[in-house]
């Protein structure tokens, strides 16, 4: 996998199967930008992602197959429990899952017990474990996630961070835009710094 | 995934009572202040009845537009529909099915009881129904497309007004005057093809278009 970008230009890298990226950078640096450029959701102003070769552009739908992004907004429905949400996110990315599926991955994240409560009554970590529990199930390559450790406590970092491992080692992929410190382990880590945009440059 | 999309948006409406009924509310209410503002005139009613309830049944879909597209945006889902593996276009169109399903079918099945308050025979109250029951539809597919443009604009809820009723003008015009057909005692057929016609039209492009209009909206 490879990128090539604008305003924090020549961004160039390969990801090999079971790589992990950690994008750091301050704040406004463009890490969320390249993330949803990666993911498809914006086109970059010149260059171009491939995935295996082909340009994600080309493969479209083929692609959207393959990956599982999650932004900084967790993608949860206030009026939905975790059960519904996980099912319903899942079935809407093209994996269903079974009832049974979605209890086992919420039990993995720590929401046991509170799996049936609409989303409304979650703690703003709760509801961040929630979402995240959509890695689990999902089965895609490369996972593309943002402050993926943002609102989650000591505890659930670890297991997301374990939860990550294992996906690296089965030969999966990851991109993840964060500051913290991270522990991983992975067969090829690498650490993309993303420079301030230069004053006046062009617009995203 | 359509039905996912489809039964999801259906439990949320479930979950979130209060703003179907408020639509529902709303257009029963307009349709009511005309009969109570002229008085018992029953010449007068029935003539302008067919253009009130459509006028009415408008204004309503645009107050349930502008929750389409929005509460999904705020909290990301939407972001998620946009990558998934299936067409965008069966995405919007499932939303939109289940936004006419929800927001404009109890709409058109109450329609005949307004007619009844405008003194409205048996006859042009079907054709009443007939005519929302085919019209609607065509408001959800265009005003989706405003509800896509206007997707995260402050003031969005106007804009959206100002942008899609003049596009309602033509179901307006075949909506009101197939129900005038029957009052008039000429056949409704006519109007209520070509509002046929308009449906085909809507399913093919709107969704399209509002795909295109989301993708912009998310960059």
């Amino acid at each position: 996998m490879r990128g090539d970008r604008r305003l924090f230009s020549n961004v160039s890298f390969t990801l090999p199967p079971g790589g992990f990226m950690q994008l750091t950078g301050p704040n406004g640096s463009g890490k969320t930008s390249l993330l949803r450029i990666i993911a498809g959701l914006m086109q970059p102003e010149s260059g171009e992602i491939r995935w295996q070769g082909a340009k994600t552009s080309t493969l479209a739908e083929e692609y959207s197959r393959s990956i599982t992004y999650i932004g900084h907004r967790n993608g949860v429905k206030e009026e939905l429990n975790s059960i519904e949400n996980l099912r319903v996110a899942s079935g809407i990315a093209g994996a269903e899952i079974t009832h049974e599926d979605a209890r086992d991955a919420l039990a993995r994240v720590g929401l046991a017990g509170r799996e049936n409560l609409p989303a409304r009554f979650l703690s703003e970590g709760q509801r961040r474990r929630s979402a995240l529990a959509r890695l689990i199930t999902c089965g895609t390559k490369l996972w593309l996630l943002d402050e993926v450790l943002a609102s989650l406590d000591h505890a659930a970092g670890k297991i997301i961070e374990s939860v990550i491992s294992q996906h690296l080692n089965q030969g999966g992929m990851a991109i993840v835009a964060t500051h913290q410190e991270l522990h991983i382990y992975a067969g090829s880590f690498q650490r993309l710094e993303l420079e301030p945009g230069a004053p006046g440059g062009a617009g995203a | 995934m359509f039905r996912w999309i489809v039964a999801r948006d259906l439990t949320l409406a479930w979950r979130r009572r209060a703003d179907v009924l408020s639509t529902l509310f709303f257009f029963v209410i307009v349709a009511s202040l005309f009969p109570l503002g002229i008085g018992p005139e029953t010449q007068l009613l029935r003539s302008i009845a067919p253009g009130v309830v459509w006028v009415a049944a408008l204004l309503a879909s645009m107050l349930s537009l502008g929750r389409l597209f929005a509460n999904d945006y705020q909290d990301g889902t939407l972001e998620q529909m946009l990558l998934t593996p299936q067409p965008l276009y069966l995405v919007v169109l499932g939303k939109i099915f289940a936004q006419w399903l929800v927001s404009e079918v109890p709409l058109v099945l109450i329609a005949p009881l307004i007619g009844i308050q405008f003194g409205l025979g048996a006859n042009t109250l079907l054709i009443l129904f007939v005519s929302l029951l085919i019209g609607t539809p065509i408001l959800s597919l265009i005003g989706s497309i405003g509800a896509g443009l206007t997707l995260g604009l402050r003031g969005g809820g106007v804009l959206i007004a100002l942008l899609i009723l003049p596009l309602y003008i033509p179901v307006l015009i075949f909506g009101a005057g197939a129900v005038d057909a029957v009052i008039v005692g000429t056949s409704p057929a006519a109007n209520l093809y070509l509002l046929a016609a308009f449906l085909v039209l809507s399913l093919v492009f709107a969704p399209w278009a509002t795909a295109a209009a989301l993708r912009i909206s998310l960059e």
